[in-house]
C-alpha cells in the first residue's frame, strides 16, 4: 500500500525489533481508549481517506492539502527507531516516512515561526475515548516541538510501520516520530499543523503540568514525579527475567540531538 | 432464595458444599491469569497486565471483605459472616501476590530498583503500607487469636480501614487519563466506610 522504501541506516538502530504484532497490539492511543490493547480493539473502523492536513500561523503557503499532494514529491524511508514511553516501557520500532524538515520547507515559514504545534482529528463519532466525560485531556490531542527541533534530520513524519501503511491504532495515515523525546510527543493522526510565535501548552501539559513539561526529552536523570525514569523494560519482555535496561539520555541519541539544549536546565525543562 | 441459603448452611454437607464453592471461587481469578500467562494470552507487557489484575482483585477482595458487616443486617444473608475471614484472607492473598509479581516480573528482584521503588515512590509507599496494615490481622485471624486478644481483638482488626483508605490512594495515585474505574470504587469504600459511621452515630 505504500511505495518500497530503502532502509536510512545511517539513522536507524541495528537492535532487536519488538514483533509487529506487539507494535500493533499495544500502545496508547487514548482517543481510542485507555487501556493499550483498545486502541487496535477500536479504531479499525477508523476513516483515514479522504485525509487533509490544515497548514496555518506563520507561514507564507497556508492552506488546507490534501494528503496525496503531501506525500507527492516525498521521499519515504524507512527508519529504526527505539520509542521510549514516559511510563517506562520501550520498543524497537521500524517506521516508514519522511522528514518534517522536507514538508516543513515546502510551506515555507516566516521568520516569526519559532515553534510548531500539531493537533490530531477530534471527531468523537469515531472515537470513543473522546467521548468519555470521565477523561482528564481536553481534546483534540495537541503537541508542539521547537523549530529547531522540527527542523532535526531525526524528526520524522511517519505514514508506515514494517513496511506497511500505519494502521489505524498506531496514528494513520501521517503522524511525528521523535526518538529523542518520551513517546507521547510523538501525536497521532495529525491534521493541523501551526506555525507560532509562542510556545505551544501540549495537551498533557496542560493535564498536568507538574508532571509533563515541553520538552519531554528522555532523560534517566530526571523522574517523573510518580515513578523513575533511570530503568525501562524493553519489550516484548519475558516474566521471569525482565528485560530491564538502563535508559539513555536522549534516549540515546545525544550524539545527534544534546547540542539543541546547551546552556539549558534540563531539570527545568522537562 | 436468600432464605435458603441461610438453611443450606445448617446442614453440614451444605455448609461444606458451600465454604468449597467460596474457596474455589476465590482462586477462580489466579487460575485464569495463570492460564493467559501460560497460553502466553498477555500481549507485549504480561508483567504489567499481570501485576494490575492481581492488585485490582487486591482490591475487591478486600471491599468484599468490608461488605460483609452491612450484607449480614439484610433479610436472610447473615451466612455471610461465615465467610468474613476468608474473603480478608483472600485479599492479604491477592495483594501478597501483587507484591511477588511487582519484585519478581517487574523488578527482576534486582535490589537497587527494589530499594529505589520502596523508598522514593510515594504510591508504592502507601500501597506496601497498606500491605502491611493487613499482615498482624492475617495473623490473628483465627478462633484462638480472637479468644486470646478478646476485646482488643476487634480494635486490632479496626487496621482494615486505615488499610484501605491506604489502598484507594494507592490506585488513585495511578491515574493518568482517566478516573471512572477508580470513582467507582472510591464510592463504594465510601459507602462501606460511611455505613459504619453511621451505625456508630446513631
Amino acid at each position: 500500500k505504500i511505495r518500497a522504501a530503502q532502509q536510512n541506516a545511517a539513522l536507524s538502530t541495528t537492535e532487536k525489533l519488538a514483533p509487529y504484532e506487539h507494535v500493533t497490539g499495544y500502545n496508547n492511543f487514548y482517543e481510542f481508549g485507555l487501556g493499550k490493547n483498545d486502541p487496535r480493539a477500536y479504531a479499525q473502523d477508523f476513516k483515514t481517506d479522504p485525509w487533509s492536513v490544515e497548514i496555518s500561523g506563520e507561514v507564507h503557503r497556508p492552506g488546507t492539502y490534501q494528503l496525496e499532494d503531501i506525500l507527492k514529491g516525498v521521499d519515504l524511508e524507512e527508519r529504526i527507531y527505539r520509542l521510549r514511553c514516559v511510563e517506562a516501557w520501550s520498543m524497537v520500532i521500524p517506521w516508514v516516512g519522511f522528514s518534517l524538515a522536507s514538508l516543513i520547507k515546502r510551506f515555507e515559514p516566516t521568520g516569526n515561526a519559532r515553534y510548531v504545534e500539531f493537533t490530531t482529528l477530534h471527531d468523537p463519532k469515531q472515537m470513543p475515548g473522546q467521548r468519555s466525560r470521565f477523561g482528564t485531556i481536553d481534546w483534540p490531542y495537541v503537541e508542539g516541538l521547537r523549530m529547531d527541533e522540527a527542523m532535526h534530520p531525526l524528526t520524522l513524519l511517519a505514514v508506515g510501520v514494517y513496511g506497511d501503511a500505519l494502521p489505524p491504532q498506531n496514528g494513520a495515515p501521517l503522524r511525528l516520530v521523535v526518538p529523542w523525546k518520551y513517546g507521547f510527543k510523538s501525536i497521532k493522526s495529525i491534521v493541523k499543523i501551526r506555525f507560532t510565535e509562542q510556545m505551544p501548552v501540549n495537551s498533557w501539559q496542560r493535564t498536568a503540568p507538574r508532571e509533563y513539561g515541553f520538552y519531554a526529552n528522555v532523560n534517566p536523570a530526571v523522574d517523573h514525579p510518580r515513578w523513575s525514569q533511570a530503568t525501562e523494560r524493553r519489550l516484548p519482555s519475558s516474566l521471569f527475567s525482565p528485560n530491564i535496561i538502563d535508559t539513555q539520555p536522549f534516549n540515546g541519541y545525544a550524539d545527534q540531538v544534546a547540542d539543541l539544549y546547551s546552556g539549558m536546565d534540563l531539570r527545568k525543562w522537562y | 432464595m436468600v432464605l435458603s441459603l441461610n438453611a443450606l448452611h445448617r446442614h453440614p454437607w451444605g455448609r461444606w458444599l458451600f465454604w468449597a464453592l467460596m474457596f474455589g471461587g476465590s482462586l477462580l481469578p489466579l487460575g485464569w491469569i495463570t492460564l493467559q500467562a501460560v497460553q502466553q494470552q498477555l500481549g507485549a507487557d504480561p508483567a504489567q497486565v499481570i501485576v494490575t489484575f492481581l492488585g485490582i482483585w487486591a482490591l475487591r477482595f478486600l471491599w468484599v471483605s468490608l461488605a460483609v458487616t452491612p450484607l449480614r443486617r439484610l433479610p436472610g444473608m447473615s451466612w455471610v459472616m461465615r465467610y468474613r475471614r476468608m474473603l480478608g484472607l483472600y485479599a492479604l492473598f491477592y495483594a501478597s501476590l501483587h507484591l511477588l509479581a511487582v519484585a519478581t516480573f517487574i523488578l527482576g528482584w534486582r535490589p537497587d530498583l527494589l530499594l529505589r521503588e520502596l523508598t522514593e515512590r510515594p504510591y508504592i509507599i502507601v500501597g506496601f503500607t497498606a500491605w502491611v496494615l493487613l499482615l498482624p490481622l492475617a495473623l490473628t485471624s483465627t478462633k484462638g487469636w480472637q479468644r486470646r486478644l478478646g476485646k482488643r481483638w476487634k480494635q486490632l482488626h479496626a487496621l482494615v480501614y486505615p488499610a484501605s483508605l491506604l489502598v484507594m490512594l494507592h490506585f488513585a495515585w495511578l491515574i493518568r487519563a482517566g478516573y471512572l474505574e477508580v470513582l467507582i470504587y472510591a464510592l463504594i469504600l465510601a459507602f462501606l466506610l460511611g455505613y459504619r459511621l453511621y451505625l456508630k452515630l446513631r
